[in-house]
């Protein structure tokens, strides 16, 4: 079977971490693949600089999905500092999978709603070296 | 006869049809007979069709013979690409039933032949408080256009409202006409997504009886089925060579003379001029007045010959062939638990099954398939706002064309029914 399926992507998309909302979150940013509809909303809880929570929603594929619920799972506890320093490289490491370049979008969805939320921005220092072109 | 006797010189209807078999046409694509891991199955012709080698032929000839820059050069090479590509032309302009090649305008695909009528006709003719009536099925293509031009000046965007099955409810077009101010009706006749055939000479009877223009958008089905663009009767008709057997880079706007004779020019440039001062410049007489530059050559020579390879085949038999597979299609895709097909039934929709299977995100779906070999289209297939019209995020289309085979359908329930095992409700 595809690489892609590997049972530890089907298991966080199946059963994700982090996974639904947050009643008052200190942030909130949503962001959508419009190539594909995915759609990943992040509600943060920040103190002192540190992330303690995160739950993120929405919907997309397998893919999409698993690569949230591996970041999230990652980040929560860390700080924004150690945040901001994450790259592509890092999400795709946690999938351990080989991504062409439309796949690959899928894959950073969640890195871009979480950076650009983290950031409080649309745009983050340097989105288009996580970007797939 | 077969498929295979045609060639870029060939002309329409001139040899007795033979019956159509896909077999044959299909030795005609070398795509399929590429060496590779898996053999392709190739259910994507909705985004872009396969080639036939008369066409890559063609393209290879013209570049290696007779390369030159036409309509300037006398020399021979020049008169002889400025020959094919008005050849090409005079193609077009059968295939479509249009009353003369200066009708036909060459762009670069169906998206510039409409950005072309939004901003030669459109800017000309359309005041604010006007009207544009579309529909929710409409590719992005045949919105953005309208949105632009409605971002300029106070336009009114109306829709024909869709009936539950996704074909359009045309009784209620004549109410949304009723005040006059609608100016241009502008509609897809095939849809990418659900493969509905609309009525379009219907609604272009309707359309013009209230005093509109009307646009169609055939880049499905100029593809498909036969297209007699004075039958319909519509003042603009967009279609692209890369779905018709063609190659990238060309498209197709047929308008009537009339109307495109008192357009302005679209783009600016090289060879849509007749004379030009420091100051100011008089148009080039049609088609060439709509097209600035240096144009697409072996593109149009080689959509020439995906026309001369089309005729050969019938549109009749390349429609039936469509047909005949959607009804097969439609019937084993209902085999996998919790597969949805959108849009009408079997018979009334052109080669097009677009479809969603519970909790299988489409991503997913075309990933398990093309770890087959199988190449569906998964996304919005550029058409959003019908997504959102029928509750869906996105959708996996399977599409076909004159080489698809029943077995490929078989390869996709197969598939499909891996992708169900591995994705359980």
């Amino acid at each position: 079977m595809n690489d892609l399926f590997r049972e530890e992507i089907l298991d966080h998309s199946r059963h994700p971490r982090c996974h639904g909302t947050l009643d008052n979150p200190d942030l909130t940013f949503e962001d959508a693949n419009p190539l594909c509809g995915d759609r990943i909303r992040m509600d943060f809880r920040v103190k002192d600089g540190v992330l303690e929570t995160v739950r993120f929603s929405g919907h997309g594929c397998s893919i999409s999905q698993a690569a949230a619920s591996m970041l999230c799972e990652h980040v929560e506890g860390r700080t924004l500092e150690e945040i901001k320093a994450l790259g592509r490289e890092d999400v795709l490491e946690m999938l351990g999978i080989e991504l062409g370049p439309v796949r690959l979008k899928c894959a950073l969805l969640a890195l871009k709603t979480l950076k650009a939320g983290i950031y409080g921005v649309n745009q983050w220092p340097g989105e288009d070296e996580d970007g797939a072109l | 006869m077969s498929a295979t006797r045609t060639s870029d010189e060939g002309a329409a209807g001139s040899a007795p049809a033979a019956p159509f078999d896909p077999r044959v046409v299909r030795a005609d694509f070398p795509i399929f007979a590429t060496a590779r891991e898996k053999p392709l199955v190739y259910l994507d012709s909705a985004a872009t069709s396969q080639k036939p080698r008369a066409v890559l032929d063609a393209m290879d000839r013209y570049y290696a013979t007779c390369n030159a820059n036409i309509h300037r050069g006398v020399y021979r090479i020049a008169e002889e690409a400025t020959t094919l590509y008005e050849d090409a032309r005079r193609r077009v302009a059968v295939f479509l039933n249009a009353a003369s090649p200066r009708e036909i305008i060459f762009t670069r695909n169906s998206t510039e032949a409409i950005n072309l009528v939004a901003h030669a006709w459109g800017r000309t003719y359309l005041k604010d408080g006007d009207a544009i009536v579309l529909t929710p099925m409409e590719h992005h293509s045949n919105l953005v256009p309208w949105h632009l031009l409605a971002a300029e000046r106070r336009i009114e965007l109306r829709f024909i409202p869709l009936t539950g099955p996704g074909e359009l409810d045309v009784a209620a077009l004549p109410g949304l006409m009723a005040d006059g101010r609608v100016k241009l009706v502008s509609f897809v006749h095939v849809s990418n997504v659900l493969g509905t055939v609309n009525p379009a000479a219907e609604i272009t009877r309707i359309a013009h009886s209230h005093g509109a223009t009307v646009l169609v958008d055939a880049s499905q089905s100029a593809a498909h089925l036969p297209l007699d663009v004075r039958a319909i009767g519509a003042d603009f008709v967009a279609c692209t060579a890369h779905k018709m057997l063609g190659p990238t880079g060309i498209g197709m706007l047929w308008g009537r003379r009339a109307l495109l004779e008192a357009m302005p020019p679209f783009l600016g440039g090289g060879e849509m001029i007749r004379e030009v001062s420091l100051t100011s410049s008089k148009w080039n007489e049609l088609p060439w007045k709509f097209e600035a530059g240096t144009m697409p050559i072996a593109e149009a020579v080689g959509l020439g010959a995906a026309i001369a390879y089309l005729q050969t085949l019938g549109m009749a038999n390349v429609f039936a062939h469509d047909r005949e597979l959607v009804a097969y299609g439609m019937e084993r895709v209902a085999e996998v638990d919790g597969l949805k097909v959108l849009g009408p039934p079997a018979d009334r929709r052109g080669g097009v099954i677009a479809f969603t299977i519970e909790g299988i995100h489409p991503h997913d779906i075309a990933t398990v398939l093309d770890d087959d070999g199988i190449c569906v289209r998964a996304g919005h297939h550029c058409a959003m706002p019908l997504h959102d019209a029928l509750g869906v995020p996105a959708s996996a289309r399977a599409s076909f064309h004159c080489y698809s085979l029943r077995e490929e359908i078989d390869a996709l329930v197969a598939g499909l029914q891996r992708a169900r095992k591995l994705f359980p409700r």
